[in-house]
């Protein structure tokens, strides 16, 4: 009889546990029959079933306590919850939407200023391709700065970054057409989006759970970002149709107005969108990968073997080599992806696996042109494209070579996963690094070329 | 006697580790067996041990499997890695050295555990 109401007062139970948002089905299960077990042993002791439940249900301890604890070490099961955080926080007014409205609005109109500025798209402008990053990333930077809520010393630091680079790469006298100033262009947007990740991360740079984050953050920025651009780009090209009848270049008129602008309200847009609807969307980074990469996998199979057998990588030019770079830079968010999708302890699986071949052959791949490549320095000596491009190449050749070994030695079973979450979250620095150097050391190495 | 939070907390690792070492267990069988070994002072809160293994399956210290024994419910059981045998191996050495200086301390000649001994 009052077996019955312990089974339903279990059941309360369990389902008070379950909203906890770390705490999975697995570990609920795993609870209840701990619990369960409790309260076995209390009633073969002597107690009925309805005090053994009161003791059991105490000796548990603290429901939130233990929903606390379980969220340290599952922070990756609360980022759907991020801005759930607890119902202690201050609910804030409209879910923050105004504040990255101020800061995406402020960058759009600075953007428009520099293009007014510039005479874009009339002239073409290296002084606005140089500076484009630093238009567009000091707000958001700013952006989680504020909503953070970091101290002075916080705020300078993360300006410091955004100010350092500002004069270096503005004070660079760059020769006409200069091949470095170019380079710079192209890397100082990577370089201001790790300076982006101190802010994010409330300046917990060393923490290597905040940098996986980081990444898990950039992966979805980026997948919102492409659907902003999308739905911006069908705007445009309907705004463009429906304006023509009036005066052809009208439409014209207004792509360039509204797209710089746009694209750079975008940037704060969707970072805000990842802060804030995460609880939302279910995060698209597992199922993208578990897409892509079997493709991947067999796509770089099938190129490694042609490379192989037909011998092609000898006969490439440096267009080849940054097909590569790029190649490299996919497979390596794929990896990426994948980590920051992943729960740490889940055994190995067949995905692991198909990674591993896709990994395995991008190497392959790469060491072959690599090798070319060098012969051809070794020919034709040094140029600052010929340096980055190479550099950048060693940089991932050497990132996803650690990163196959790790796999290899996870699925045997040597090493847990969070070598290989180790790994990827220590090599972030070496990007970081690598980037900086091209965009604050190469000019002056080439004498600004 | 009640001991220290603190001294708990940083006992729970090896400790559990020592446990698995000797066979693969389940969490409330865990337990059991830290009370026994402690002849019940060492009393934990019933639900931190889990996040605690989590935590070790996460280091690749355990791996976990759900099985049913052959009489009983369906349970999570815990088996020691050799990572895992590796890490206790480490945290016995330290045990031993501050175990070691803290008899040593005691024990002197105008030591605690002497007028403590002698009471």
């Amino acid at each position: 009889m009052t077996m019955d109401s312990v089974e339903s007062q279990i059941a309360e139970w369990r389902a008070y546990v379950a909203k906890a948002p770390a705490v999975d089905g697995r570990d609920v299960d795993e609870l209840e029959v701990h619990l369960r077990d409790r309260i076995t042993d209390l009633t073969e002791a002597g107690l009925s079933p309805d005090e053994a439940f009161l003791v059991a249900v105490k000796r548990m301890g603290d429901l939130d306590a233990l929903s606390r604890e379980f969220a340290r070490e599952h922070s990756g099961r609360l980022w759907k919850q991020l801005v759930l955080s607890g119902e202690t926080e201050q609910p804030r007014t409209s879910s923050g939407w105004f504040e990255a409205f101020g800061f995406a609005l402020a960058a759009g109109v600075v953007m428009q200023g520099a293009r007014l500025a510039a005479g874009f798209p009339e002239e073409e402008s290296m002084w606005l391709f140089r500076n484009l990053g630093l238009f567009v990333l000091p707000f958001l930077a700013g952006y989680f700065a504020r909503r953070r809520r970091l101290d002075m010393r916080g705020w300078a630091l993360t300006a410091a970054p955004f100010l350092f680079l500002a004069l270096v790469i503005n004070l660079y006298p760059y020769r006409v057409a200069s091949h470095t100033e170019i380079l710079v262009a192209l890397h100082l947007p990577v370089v201001l989006w790790f300076a982006v990740a101190y802010p994010y991360m409330s300046g917990t740079i060393r923490s290597h759970e905040r940098r996986m984050d980081f990444v898990r953050f950039t992966g979805e920025w980026v997948i919102y970002y492409v659907l902003i651009a999308l739905g911006g780009g069908v705007l445009m090209a309907l705004t463009a149709l429906i304006l023509e009848p009036i005066d052809p270049n009208l439409g014209e008129r207004v792509i360039e107005w509204v797209l710089p602008s746009g694209a750079t309200g975008a940037v704060i847009v969707a970072a805000w969108l990842v802060e804030s609807k995460q609880h939302v969307v279910e995060n698209m980074a597992p199922v993208l990968t578990m897409l892509f990469t079997p493709l991947f996998a067999v796509m770089l199979t099938v190129s490694a073997v042609t490379y192989a057998v037909s011998g092609a990588a000898g006969a490439f030019d440096r267009e080849l080599l940054s097909v590569f770079d790029a190649l490299m830079v996919v497979v390596l968010g794929l990896v990426l992806y994948a980590i920051s999708a992943r729960d740490p302890s889940r055994p190995a699986r067949l995905m692991d696996r198909i990674q591993l071949i896709a990994v395995a052959s991008a190497l392959v791949l790469d060491v072959m042109v690599l090798g070319a490549m060098v012969a051809r320095i070794g020919d034709l000596g040094f140029t600052p494209n010929r340096v980055a491009a190479l550099g950048l190449n060693l940089v991932l050749l050497v990132n996803l070579a650690g990163a196959a070994w790790l796999s290899i030695r996870f699925l045997r079973g040597q090493v847990g996963f969070h070598h290989l979450e180790r790994w990827q979250t220590s090599y972030l620095l070496i990007f970081a690094l690598w980037t900086a150097t091209v965009v604050t050391l190469l000019p002056p190495i080439f004498a600004f070329q | 006697m009640h001991i220290d939070k603190d001294l708990v907390a940083a006992s729970a690792t090896p400790l559990v580790l020592a446990i698995l070492a000797e066979e693969e267990s389940y969490g409330y069988a865990i337990l059991k067996r830290v009370r026994e070994l402690s002849g019940g002072e060492l009393e934990w809160t019933d639900g931190m041990l889990y996040p605690l293994l989590h935590r070790l399956r996460r280091l690749g210290y355990v791996t976990t499997e759900w099985r049913v024994p052959p009489e009983g419910r369906r349970r999570r059981y815990y088996a020691i890695t050799k990572e895992g045998r590796a890490a206790l191996e480490e945290q016995q050495r330290q045990w031993r050295t501050v175990t070691q200086a803290l008899s040593d301390v005691m024990r002197g000649p105008s030591g605690l555990l002497m007028a403590l001994g002698e009471a």
